[in-house]
């Protein structure tokens, strides 16, 4: 089996964002890793290749720094990597779709491809579903269940409220994983070492014959939310609090 | 002006509150052309309710064949076509599980610019606000196309009434179902149980809870406050509640009128789920926890106690 895994470089979760200019954020200053949702991405397909035998290749728009987010996956059990750079921090998921579907297009012919549900970074929650209608296949995000038979992917997938739904899809496909589907594993230092060595490709984004001039959504301004600054604590004893506290969410916030 | 439709969520063929906000938002943008529009055959029941929000025309969308309600792809193409019969500038829903995937997958189809999960929609200057980084920043992004996409995130935008006389109408779309997704089962755990990322009030329980039963104790306390109950991911990882229910990063991003955290550290990754919660009231036996540093009001005791005690409070007082 061929599968790629699309794995986005992101700023960790628990990093501080320092927003610099209008629309920037000093991505030197903050640490970065591969997205979390996209791990297991990667982690089923490397279980998959493991059982059926084939090929991972990780494919990653980024910045040059995110061949570090490739070379964790590899250290997780994919075999090679495509690197589409870019100069610009934010790339609308049009234009990122397009890029990635080339990319692999370029590359050689996908029996499955996996992302995360969504980026932790800007929580888009499309660049899949583009992928997908760049490709001209089906797709289906939120994963946490999948299994395989008769040429189709069965997956599973929650819909809120604890309702789930289990979905057919023919295969080649491209599947959004989230947590549930599987653990991903923690590289051991020698997979870490081996990683290192196996082949990634850079290809500019603008030598995909994708232009990312005039995109239909522009990033203009980033800000900073203000942080709460402390709490209002409750005093006296259970009662007391408890009854102030239903007093002060009823009559100042009027929340219920 | 613009004339905008607003797809609503139904369950078990009655309106989604969390619907009333986007109607809102949707009027808010200065338009007097709101179009709802139905997927599900609910629009006479509909009709009224959505009128009370200012939905002028209710829209009972068909499809000459197929079935929408286990083909996410012929639903999207339904709506495709929708846009095109009623010239919608834009298309408004809610980011709900189900709703980021039918926009997503409409975005995808007739390749247009979609905001999903956004706060806040000025139409006029095709400007749209969300968070990035986990809550951390707000974004504001430009959006250039002739219809423009947004899945709101549910409570993001308060209902208000503004009742008019809603018509309703029925459009049957010539689409076919490309038949490569098809839902072959849906399961419900619970009857009555509130979706986490639509609730209005969230009781969330973390890893003091100790088991799973304990949760009936929040479980009360929501239940008069008409919310839900959520749980931390180190409750979710000990064993003591699904993971449906977990809030935080890997788990569900929430935005609730009320949110209370009861034996919660305040993680980072916690409150990247429910930052944007428009109160947050912290309980915690330590007065040192750092929630204590990022929430609007605190009590320092037992969950054991304080909950129980609001309880019952809330039962003399509602």
């Amino acid at each position: 089996m061929q599968i790629y895994v699309c794995v986005k470089h992101v700023p960790d979760t628990a990093a501080n964002i320092k927003v610099v200019g209008e629309n920037g954020f000093d991505d030197a200053g903050c640490k970065f890793v591969a997205n979390p949702y996209d791990e297991y991405g990667v982690e089923q397909a490397v279980q998959l290749v493991e059982k059926n035998g084939g090929e991972v290749i990780i494919v990653t728009l980024g910045k040059p720094a995110a061949v570090a987010s490739i070379r964790a996956a590899m250290a997780m059990g994919a075999h090679r990597g495509i690197l589409v750079t870019v100069e610009d921090q934010f790339v609308d998921s049009q234009i990122t779709a397009k890029a990635l579907a080339a990319a692999i297009g370029q590359d050689g012919k996908a029996d499955l491809i996996f992302t995360g549900k969504g980026a932790v970074d800007t929580e888009g929650f499309q660049t899949l579903y583009r992928l997908a209608a760049a490709m001209n296949l089906p797709v289906v995000n939120e994963i946490n269940k999948m299994d395989m038979a008769d040429g189709k992917a069965i997956v599973g997938r929650e819909i809120g409220g604890g309702a789930r739904e289990r979905i057919e899809v023919s295969l080649p496909c491209v599947l959004g994983a989230t947590k549930g589907l599987n653990d991903p594993r923690y590289p051991k230092f020698p997979d870490i070492m081996k990683a290192k060595k196996k082949p990634v490709k850079e290809i500019a984004m603008a030598d995909l014959g994708i232009c990312a001039d005039a995109p239909a959504s522009e990033l203009l301004k980033l800000e900073k939310v203000p942080e709460r600054s402390g709490a209002k604590m409750l005093e006296g004893d259970v009662r007391q609090a408890v009854e102030e506290l239903v007093r002060v969410l009823k009559e100042e916030e009027k929340v219920i | 002006m613009a004339t905008i439709g607003v797809l609503i969520e139904t369950e078990e063929g009655k309106v989604k509150e969390t619907n009333f906000g986007v109607l809102t938002a949707a009027r808010q943008t200065g338009s007097d052309t709101i179009i709802a529009l139905l997927l599900d055959g609910s629009a006479d029941n509909a009709k009224d309710v959505l009128g009370q929000y200012g939905a002028g025309k209710v829209v009972q969308v068909s499809v000459s064949s197929g079935d929408m309600s286990t083909s996410p792809d012929l639903a999207a193409r339904a709506l495709a076509a929708a846009i095109e019969n009623f010239s919608l500038d834009a298309l408004f829903g809610l980011a709900s599980a189900i709703g980021r995937d039918l926009f997503a997958r409409l975005a995808a189809l007739k390749d247009l610019p979609l905001v999903s999960d956004c706060v806040a929609v000025d139409l006029a200057a095709k400007t749209v606000k969300k968070s990035h980084f986990s809550g951390k920043t707000t974004a504001t992004i430009k959006l250039s196309a002739e219809v423009l996409l947004f899945a709101l995130r549910p409570n993001a935008v308060e209902a208000v009434e503004a009742p008019t006389e809603a018509a309703v109408e029925t459009f049957a779309a010539a689409v076919e179902d490309p038949g490569q997704v098809k839902v072959v089962e849906t399961k419900k755990e619970a009857a009555d149980s509130v979706d986490l990322t639509e609730a209005a009030v969230i009781v969330t329980g973390g890893r003091p809870i100790a088991k799973a039963e304990n949760y009936k104790i929040l479980e009360e306390c929501a239940h008069l406050l008409g919310g839900t109950i959520g749980a931390s991911r180190a409750a979710v990882d000990a064993g003591f509640a699904p993971h449906s229910m977990q809030v935080g990063q890997t788990g569900k991003t929430v935005s609730p009128r009320l949110y209370i955290g009861c034996g919660l550290s305040g993680s980072v990754q916690h409150f990247a789920g429910m930052k944007t919660s428009k109160v947050i009231v912290a309980i915690n036996t330590d007065k040192d926890a750092p929630i204590f540093e990022k929430c609007d009001y605190g009590i320092v005791g037992d969950l054991f106690e304080v909950v129980p005690a609001l309880t019952e409070v809330l039962k003399e007082k509602l």
